[in-house]
């Protein structure tokens, strides 16, 4: 029994969410093998090397792998599928959007968004929003997995594994990316932080959600938003955190002016503390926090900033 | 070009989802069921493609039991020009989903798929991805803006970091994500014509899919409940606690 597990990395670095996906490997029982499929990205693969846990590293460097196009990666996957028991991704954008394709190519049915191993071949996952936790067996020969990071610790670093280069299939060369348009910041990422501050519709406006990266910076925390502030245009959807969006677990979710649609509460309340700002009592969010605080925001915050 | 939208019909997102106490799924008896709103998403786009003249039909689609029917009229009442249902259960997997799906593109030889990046339900996000793999076709997921020229198109997409947006050859199957547009409402003319739009009816053994499940349900259950906590009186009492009793800052 050996795990593949993809690699999500941006040919300089290895994301986080790789590190929760081979814990989530190693829990299966059985070897755990890492693929970096990149260009130009020997460095990611010396880092994968160092995951503990993982035995080996097969890194394929081709132009084709450059942008993550998920033809190209999956095509590469189904080449190698047929040495492993079971492959996972990350369920980041790069890994539901790939990885999917792996499965329908080896005629496997995914399981989607995987929150603990029971066993080789049973898992639980979030359906409804998380409000109900499925037990689900599967009965095909290889597993094809995507996995919650939130879900799982992050492997330690430190074990030196085995490094193979080798080659995929031709490149497919349909799909090129033209343009991106990916969000510059010092602060933390929103999925790996150890604290997040998100800001709700309460915040009214992109331009009061200074306030909001006022505390954020002032607690080294990585911004969020609620569906409904996205929605209103206060800020990009990738900072949205909810049932559509990112699933956050930090140490620390402080939700201002965040009413607590279920869709939100999906995305934060496996948060080990939450923090509850909002000037309506009756306000759903404060059923999960540990701490509410029914205040105007635009008095609380600065409040807390200058208290901090 | 002929567009194809599969679609599904969900428990509504405003209702609360109760667990059955058999662990044996989700209650959906008497419960109020609408279009998945990313599906929602999905065919309004093509009703503009129609609209703007790049698609010349819109052609809905859904897997299941004759009682999905009424979802499908809102689909039509919306703008969809007919529908298909493949007769067969409800809880049929995204595989075996994607299988009859890629039956029907076929069978339809349809030019575009365009369908919603999830269904809030299951929560796969596997459909498009899988009905992709299996045509052959480009693939371009959790699109916030699709762009049709000729035999080609651009697609923004919505990804972890930001935007991306990637060059695609036509035919494709496209995915979508939130704020790709925002769906019409039905006008009250629109959903009495929806009555007579066709609903055509396919066995499901007549696309040749074997939809035996691979998975089992072993249990549902409701999720850990996390307890309120306690309503602080000051910002001064919020830091004193968040330092000395949590301990987090």
């Amino acid at each position: 029994m050996t795990t593949l597990v993809i690699a999500n990395h941006d040919n300089a670095e290895l994301h986080a969410s790789t590190l929760n996906t081979v814990t989530a490997a190693t829990q299966v029982g059985g070897d755990v093998h890492i693929l970096v499929a990149g260009s130009g990205a020997a460095a990611v693969a010396t880092q994968a090397a160092q995951v503990d846990g993982v035995a080996k590293v097969l890194h394929a460097d081709a132009d084709q792998y450059k942008d993550g196009v998920s033809i190209e990666v999956a095509n590469l996957v189904v080449s190698l599928a047929g040495d492993y028991s079971h492959i996972m991704a990350g369920s980041t954008t790069s890994g539901k959007d790939m990885l999917p394709r792996v499965a329908a190519l080896i005629d496997s049915s995914q399981i989607s968004d995987i929150m603990a191993v029971d066993s080789a071949d049973t898992f639980k996952r979030p359906i409804y929003a998380g409000n109900a936790i499925a037990t689900v067996q599967s009965s095909d020969a290889t597993k094809v997995l995507t996995v919650r990071p939130t879900g799982f610790d992050a492997a330690g670093v430190g074990g030196s594994a085995e490094l193979a280069i080798i080659e995929g299939p031709a490149a497919d060369g349909t799909t090129s990316v033209v343009g991106r348009e990916l969000t510059v910041s010092e602060r933390p990422d929103l999925g790996a932080a150890d604290v997040v501050v998100s800001g709700g519709r309460g915040v009214g406006s992109a331009e009061n959600f200074k306030i909001i990266e006022g505390l954020a910076d002032k607690l080294g925390a990585a911004v969020g938003a609620s569906r409904a502030a996205v929605d209103a245009g206060y800020m990009p959807n990738d900072y949205q955190v909810g049932q559509t969006g990112k699933v956050v677990a930090p140490n620390l979710y402080v939700a201002v002016g965040i009413s607590g649609a279920i869709q939100h509460l999906a995305g934060m309340k496996d948060s080990k503390v939450i923090v509850a700002i909002n000037k309506d009592e009756e306000a759903p969010i404060f059923q999960v926090a540990d701490y509410g605080l029914v205040a105007d925001l635009f008095e609380a915050v600065p409040e807390l900033v200058e208290a901090l | 070009m002929k567009v194809l939208v599969p679609v599904k019909r969900v428990i509504d997102a405003y209702v609360s989802i109760r667990v059955k106490s058999d662990g044996s799924g989700v209650d959906t008896d008497n419960v109020k069921m609408s279009l998945n709103p990313f599906c929602e998403i999905a065919l309004e786009e093509a009703i503009r493609l129609k609209e703007a003249g790049v698609a010349t039909e819109v052609v809905l689609v859904s897997v299941g039991a004759a009682d999905i029917e009424t979802v499908m009229r809102s689909g039509l009442a919306m703008g969809a020009d007919r529908a298909i249902r493949v007769d067969a259960d409800n809880d049929i997997e995204p595989l075996a989903i994607a299988k009859i799906l890629k039956h029907v593109v076929e069978t339809e030889d349809a030019g575009l798929v365009i369908t919603g990046k999830q269904s809030i339900d299951g929560d796969n996000n596997q459909t498009g991805q899988m009905l992709s793999a299996l045509l052959g076709w480009s693939q371009a997921t959790f699109a916030s803006e699709v762009v049709i020229e000729g035999s080609s198109a651009k697609v923004t997409r919505e990804v972890d970091g930001g935007l991306e947006t990637i060059a695609i050859p036509m035919p494709a199957v496209v995915t979508t994500d939130l704020r790709l547009n925002e769906p019409r409402y039905p006008t009250l003319p629109n959903i009495m014509k929806a009555k007579k739009k066709p609903l055509d009816v396919v066995a499901l053994s007549d696309t040749g899919v074997d939809a035996t499940k691979r998975q089992t349900i072993i249990n549902v259950s409701p999720p850990e409940s996390r307890s309120a906590g306690v309503i602080v009186g000051s910002v001064a009492e919020l830091v004193d606690k968040l330092r000395n009793e949590a301990k987090v800052i």
